[in-house]
């Protein structure tokens, strides 16, 4: 679960069952997929239960595109 | 094809395993409105990223004529989906329709043509129409019958035996034969009931289909258990495709077996045979040759 | 009756001649519903007792309580088989002084049989016991079947206190634990919680993975060469397990094939094909169900075998010497078939050896049953997180992803690829594995031992390192 609200910079909340070995990996996602939408402030919770990097991605594009409101298909 | 809800990533991570020879990732009925936009964005992701090897990828979409339905097929165009399943066809102008939207997706990503449709009957109308919807388009690869919508259409209910489908079925088998595509028969639901299954996969082979919707892995063994030829059907398959050969190697239009003539659909019937067989993986290729 | 053993449990640990620093022990035959490890050591504290060293068969979540013993300085070292819950976590982060040995079912029936773990007194719960001390897993308010993991204590202890909540007439007979070896017993009001101890028969999957991976190995096992008349065979209970003995029976069935006897850990689903006719044996050292309990107390073809009998390495005639075939669970198998069963991917452990490194070891044909991800958890690694069972006790490994047989089995290998098995490369598996999941980075170990791993010959097979 991924929620998104406004922020300075890009903070992330991270609690995870794989923290340990991919908290690392799963953050980087996290950032990587909130900058290429362009979104560079922003206060980010996510709860997650080992879901796969396509999962975080697609869970993290959602709740940035219900935060701004600007979807990522054409209307 | 197996059914799997498009808002369910731990299913779409490795429904493949099962060994279905298509899965269908579902963006229609099995996701709420208020999840819509968060399982495109699964099932956008999950095609992109999974390792689905062979496996035909299908996505069901939403209606075009829903705020849903374009921006489904851009995401599951873009992210290289095989096949796009209309959900609730009527007409060959809702397939046209879907066409132009395919393309348009296509021409901005510069990969033309390789997005097939398959076309879900799922009414009245839709049986009907079902010869116009199999010709609708070139990337028609085949059609489906729904059946829950289609027997609520008709005013009646689902039985085990299935005699409120059979004109849908005989018709959807029909239409795909004359169109030179594909028909898949729809899902049965009951996952504790395995012989009423068996009796249903036995009922649409007869019929001719191709395939069977299925809802959970557990599915799958009965339908190819019912689809793979049986051993006495391919030494018999085997012989005929051996007689053909004779024959051309003798240069004689003549075909015989065991002395006696054989006509066209059976030699038809034995090269489908052999190839059902090597695609249950019960012989290999080269020694079906 | 005259020379009565009968007292309380403070006149029992007293007459024991319990000092400081000395070993009690436990076995774990009430599973999750025990009651007597925190009873006993509640007792202890109360008495005074310090620098008690804890040898139990097996613990779990429901002996958490120790935490606070430990913290207090009764109990300063444990051995034991496996560790769960809070007090495995609080272990894994640093909480014992010394290092917790943790040895297999068989390895720690040798270990008692040969003196190496020596036994002060141990305080043996049984389901039923008259008052010299003949007991059993089988009473009026709860039964767990075998009583297999206590009978090394029961005869190698300097002392043995039993303790039941329901003392019968003598003679209790067939007794498991022998007045012989017993110097007291003690009447508690509840040795467990009954519905922990011994469940209904656990039920059949329907997990399409374990049905996957079950329909799987019974393919391995039907065309190994092993799948002859008269075999034998063990298997645990997890779900692929259990649904593995289905797919194995119809092929029994339609093949007319029958095994001579089943082993260890037995379930209702043994029993069954045990009551068709299709296993002639059950040789059962923990009764895993409420069947198997019930079975084993009336039907003379089942067997009740100590620990030793069962998987000693060092007795020749233990069981495991004649078994052909095991199914075993993993929680990590790396690219040499080295396989973990404690230590969780976090590096907190989280399981038990059992007989593991037993049953691998010495019957014919070991196959591991385990996804090739738990989630993200990769089960297939390029190097396990702590060594239980050596690789070159392991032959065949089946995930969803594929099965791959250990190259030093070549004559398995052909035989699966014959059968037209999907037999893959175990690096091949791993090289899967992170290509879905990344690599994992390592895990924060710290440098102080908390745990060491003991091969089933006595030696020391690798050491587990507090995590920060």
């Amino acid at each position: 679960m991924v929620t998104i609200e406004p922020g300075e910079g890009l903070q992330i909340e991270l609690q995870s069952s794989v923290a340990a070995q991919f908290g690392r990996q799963i953050k980087a996602v996290i950032t990587e997929t909130l900058e290429a939408l362009g979104v560079k402030d922003a206060h980010v919770q996510a709860i997650d239960k080992g879901a796969l990097d396509c999962t975080i991605r697609a869970r993290v594009t959602a709740a940035a595109v219900r935060a701004t409101g600007k979807d990522v298909w054409k209307d | 094809m197996m059914f799997v809800p498009g808002n369910n990533p731990g299913m779409m991570a490795d429904a493949h395993i099962y060994g279905p020879d298509s899965i269908m990732l579902d963006l229609e009925d099995s996701v709420t409105m208020a999840e819509k936009d968060a399982a495109r964005l699964l099932v956008h992701n999950a095609l992109k990223s999974i390792d689905y090897g062979n496996t035909e990828m299908v996505v069901r979409i939403n209606p075009l004529n829903t705020p849903y339905g374009k921006k489904d097929v851009e995401a599951v165009v873009k992210a290289g989906v095989d096949v796009i399943r209309m959900p609730k066809t009527e007409t060959a102008e809702e397939v046209k329709e879907l066409e132009a939207e395919i393309l348009k997706v296509e021409q901005e990503i510069g990969r033309v043509g390789e997005t097939q449709i398959m076309a879900a009957i799922e009414s009245a109308l839709g049986v009907v129409n079902a010869y116009a919807i199999a010709t609708a388009s070139k990337r028609m690869m085949g059609i489906a019958l729904g059946a829950e919508d289609y027997s609520a259409n008709l005013k009646t209910n689902r039985t085990p035996g299935g005699a409120e489908l059979l004109l849908a079925r005989e018709q959807i088998v029909v239409a795909a034969r004359a169109a030179g595509i594909a028909c898949f028969d729809t899902v049965y639901s009951n996952l504790d009931d395995m012989e009423t299954f068996r009796k249903e996969v036995e009922l649409i082979k007869t019929l001719g289909f191709d395939g069977k919707s299925i809802i959970n892995p557990r599915q799958i063994e009965v339908v190819n258990e019912v689809f793979t030829p049986t051993e006495k059907e391919i030494t018999k398959a085997r012989a005929v495709v051996a007689a053909i050969k004779e024959a051309q190697a003798k240069g004689s239009g003549v075909i015989a077996v065991n002395g006696k003539m054989v006509d066209r659909p059976v030699v038809i019937r034995a090269e489908r045979t052999i190839a059902l067989a090597i695609a249950a993986g019960v012989i290999d290729k080269e020694e079906a040759l | 009756m005259r020379n009565s053993k009968l007292v309380s449990l403070e006149e029992a640990i007293k007459r024991s001649g319990l000092q400081n620093g000395q070993t009690i022990s436990f076995h774990h035959h009430f599973r999750g519903g025990d009651k007597v490890v925190n009873l006993v050591v509640d007792k202890l504290a109360q008495m005074g007792f310090k620098d008690l060293k804890l040898a139990a068969s097996s613990l779990s979540d429901v002996h958490a309580p120790l935490i606070e013993h430990i913290k207090a300085g009764v109990i300063t070292g444990i051995s034991t088989s496996g560790l769960r819950g809070a007090l495995a976590d609080a272990i894994s982060h640093g909480l014992l002084a010394e290092p917790v040995v943790f040895r297999s079912h068989g390895g720690r029936g040798s270990a008692i049989a040969n003196g190496e773990l020596k036994i002060d007194v141990a305080f043996l719960g049984a389901s039923s016991s008259d008052e010299l001390g003949n007991a059993t897993g089988h009473g009026s308010k709860s039964i767990c079947g075998s009583l297999g993991y206590a009978l090394p204590d029961a005869r190698y202890a300097k002392h043995v206190v039993v303790i039941t909540d329901d003392l019968v007439a003598y003679p209790n007979m067939p007794q498991s634990i022998s007045a012989a070896d017993v110097e007291s017993v003690v009447v508690v009001d509840s040795v467990g919680d009954s519905s922990k101890i011994a469940a209904g028969a656990i039920r059949d999957s329907k997990n399409p993975r374990d049905i996957l991976l079950a329909k799987q190995a019974a393919k391995v096992i039907i065309n190994s060469g092993y799948f002859q008349d008269g075999f034998s065979i063990q298997t645990g209970t997890g779900g692929a397990s259990l649904a593995a003995v289905k797919y194995i029976r119809e092929e029994m069935l339609q093949r007319g094939i029958k095994a001579s006897f089943a082993l260890g850990g037995i379930t209702a689903h043994m029993v069954k094909l045990h009551e068709e006719g299709l296993i002639g044996k059950l040789i059962d050292v923990q009764s895993f169900d409420k069947v198997a309990a019930e079975s084993i107390a009336v039907d003379p073809l089942h067997k009740e075998v100590s620990a030793v009998e069962y998987a000693s390495g060092q007795h020749l005639g233990s069981a495991t010497h004649a078994l052909d075939i095991v199914i075993l669970s993993a929680l990590e198998v790396d690219t040499q078939f080295n396989v973990n069963v404690l230590v969780g991917s976090d590096g907190i452990i989280r399981g038990a050896i059992g007989g593991h490194q037993d049953t691998a070891a010495d019957s014919a044909l070991s196959i591991i049953v385990c996804p090739l991800l738990r989630g993200r958890i990769p089960c297939v690694v390029p190097k396990v997180t702590t060594l239980i069972t050596p690789g070159k006790s392991v032959d065949v490994v089946v995930t969803e992803y594929g099965i791959a047989v250990n190259p030093g089995r070549p004559e398995i290998k052909e035989k699966l690829e014959d059968a037209g098995l999907n037999v893959v490369d175990i690096k091949d598996l791993a090289a899967k594995a992170s290509s879905i999941i990344g690599t994992p980075d390592p895990l924060p170990f710290g440098n102080k031992v908390v745990g060491v791993v003991m091969n089933r010959d006595g030696s020391v097979l690798d050491k587990i390192y507090n995590i920060e």
